[in-house]
């Protein structure tokens, strides 16, 4: 089923399925009909045997809907939104992270704080970094503003913690030296289209 | 079932009986809840309890834990007198009528003569007994719902009232063929009429059904659970009650399909007799247990209807089939 149907917006115009609704009883005649025909309809009966049914599926058949949520988990849209990871270079091992600043200015709810140095070799360096969980509305424009892909939302969702600081600082957030090589592009808000590379044109430097 | 031949009943019998009747019952009725959880589930789908001992059997206990040790809440403009005592009507008439009906077989104490009847009482109007006390339940959720200062409690206290006198008479009327057949009130002399195995309900198939459905009306199971339907008036009668006085509503509940599904396998289905080569009491559990599924599994199924359609079905479909039905019934037995 395509979906340009349901973008239809002009009322009256789509294929619409009518219930049947007329045949409710008018004089007493019918009306007696319809109760002796509801009493001796089996469906009652029928509803009866859908539970029986799946009592026997979810019992004999294993088909039980429940997932067992702390013990297992559902697997979550790689566009989902939850805590935030800070990402690396995939080379170097250095955060991606170059302390440009856009992502605290267009924070709506203003929770990312930072602070930037000069280091040693003139480079901007992150020198404190933190988003405030209690505030972060997880709306995704961080991730989509920034330059360098390095903030992006990943996917810990589960946010019960004993405190916010648990998982706001910067070296929290930042992927693990040693797990370098799990780190996953974000897929979401911000991240490089697939067919980015066709997008793509030569500056015309020839006027 | 020659009366003579069984030992004489002594008071000790009746006092083990008693005790044995309240434990046994009220542990059932506990563990019903349980049942109705995994039930439920499972046609639904889903798992139900089954964090709490193995399988979840133990979250009677934890349930129970959580009920005792929960603060008993008294509305402060509540009739507080009525308000206390109106589960204990609920559950002591439950139990009170259980007095009349035959629960296990009867048997002898090992290592003294004291014999333990199958029936705590065996009144000969049995039948009436039992309709009588279920009756009388009518005045636990009627006191609590008006007791409680709360509209949601008065609206359930009135459809307590409505529902219950109605269907009173559905019972009464539906259990009245049988009666007429057999001749007598006893429950001993209903399950006498059908040792020869042929149950009640071949003759009187439209006064079971009428029983049936009188009966979920009566222990207030979906499709007729309007007392205490939360989508409308938000636990009707319970709404305010809390802890161990809203745990003896729910034991009394029980205890009353119980009760039903004695009265149904003992009238209807063939009592304790043994069928083919299956001992009586296994029969009879067998039963027992079976209208209780089947309880579960309505409520699992049907949505429930309306107080309009409840008072409908009562006094224009169900009241004139039952009084046709013993005017059959007692044409059939003049000629
Ligand atoms: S997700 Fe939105 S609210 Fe949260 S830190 Fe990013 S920009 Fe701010
Ligand atoms: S927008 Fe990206 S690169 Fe710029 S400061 Fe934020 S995280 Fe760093």
């Amino acid at each position: 089923m395509s979906l340009e149907q349901f973008k239809n917006r002009n009322v009256g115009t789509q294929n619409y399925v009518k219930l049947d609704l007329d045949h409710a009883p008018t004089d007493a005649w019918s009306q007696f009909k319809q109760v002796v025909k509801r009493t001796f309809q089996p469906e009652l009966f029928v509803g009866l045997g859908v539970t029986l049914r799946e009592m026997m599926n979810s019992l004999f058949r294993g088909k039980s809907h429940t997932t067992q949520y702390p013990f297992e988990k559902l697997p979550v849209s790689p566009r989902y939104r939850a805590i935030h990871d800070m990402l690396r270079l995939m080379e170097s091992g250095n955060y991606r992270c170059i302390g440009c600043g856009l992502c605290e200015k267009i924070c709506i709810s203003d929770c990312i704080s930072m602070e930037t140095k000069y280091d040693e070799n003139q480079r901007k360096e992150v020198s404190e970094y933190t988003i405030n969980f209690g505030r972060c509305i997880f709306c995704g424009y961080c991730a989509e503003v920034c330059p360098e892909l390095a903030i992006v939302h990943g996917g810990r969702y589960e946010n019960a913690s004993e405190q916010r600081a648990s998982f706001s600082l910067f070296e929290d957030l930042l992927t693990p030296i040693d797990q370098l090589n799990l780190q996953q592009e974000y897929a979401g808000f911000g991240a490089i289209s697939p067919n980015a590379d066709e997008n793509i044109k030569s500056t015309p430097l020839a006027y | 079932m020659d009366a003579t031949m069984l030992p004489e009943v002594t008071a000790a019998g009746v006092i083990i009986k008693a005790v044995l009747i309240l434990a046994v019952i009220a542990a059932i009725a506990g563990f019903g809840t349980y049942i109705e959880r995994k039930i439920l589930a499972f046609m639904q789908r889903r798992l139900g309890p089954q964090h709490v001992g193995p399988f979840g059997l133990l979250q009677l206990a934890a349930d129970g834990i959580k009920l005792f040790t929960k603060e008993d809440i008294i509305p402060q403009h509540a009739n507080k007198f009525i308000f206390a005592i109106a589960p204990v009507i609920t559950a002591a008439t439950a139990f009170i009528a259980l007095a009349a009906v035959p629960v296990f077989p009867g048997f002898t104490v090992p290592f003294t003569d004291i014999y333990v009847p199958s029936i705590a009482s065996d009144i000969n109007v049995g039948i009436l007994f039992v309709l009588g006390m279920m009756a009388a339940g009518l005045y636990g959720p009627l006191l609590a719902g008006m007791a409680q200062s709360n509209k949601w409690g008065i609206i359930g206290s009135a459809r307590t009232a409505i529902q219950f006198l109605s269907y009173e008479v559905v019972t009464g009327l539906s259990i009245l063929a049988p009666i007429m057949l057999v001749g007598s009130l006893s429950f001993v002399d209903f399950n006498t009429y059908q040792t020869d195995g042929v149950w009640l309900v071949v003759y009187q198939p439209v006064a079971f059904i009428l029983f049936l459905i009188a009966g979920f009306a009566e222990t207030n199971r979906t499709p007729f659970d309007l007392l205490e339907h939360e989508a409308e008036i938000i636990s009707g009668y319970v709404t305010e009650y809390s802890g161990m006085r809203w745990g003896l509503f729910f034991i009394g509940e029980y205890a009353n399909m119980i009760t039903i599904g004695v009265i149904a396998s003992v009238v209807f289905l063939g009592g304790y007799n043994d069928f083919w080569f299956i001992p009586g009491w296994i029969m009879i559990i067998a039963k027992i247990a079976f209208s209780f599924f089947f309880m579960l599994w309505v409520r699992a199924s049907w949505p429930h209807i309306r107080p309009d359609q409840l008072m409908w079905l009562c006094w224009k479909v169900l009241m004139p089939l039952a009084v046709i039905n013993i005017l059959i019934t007692g044409l059939v037995i003049m000629i």
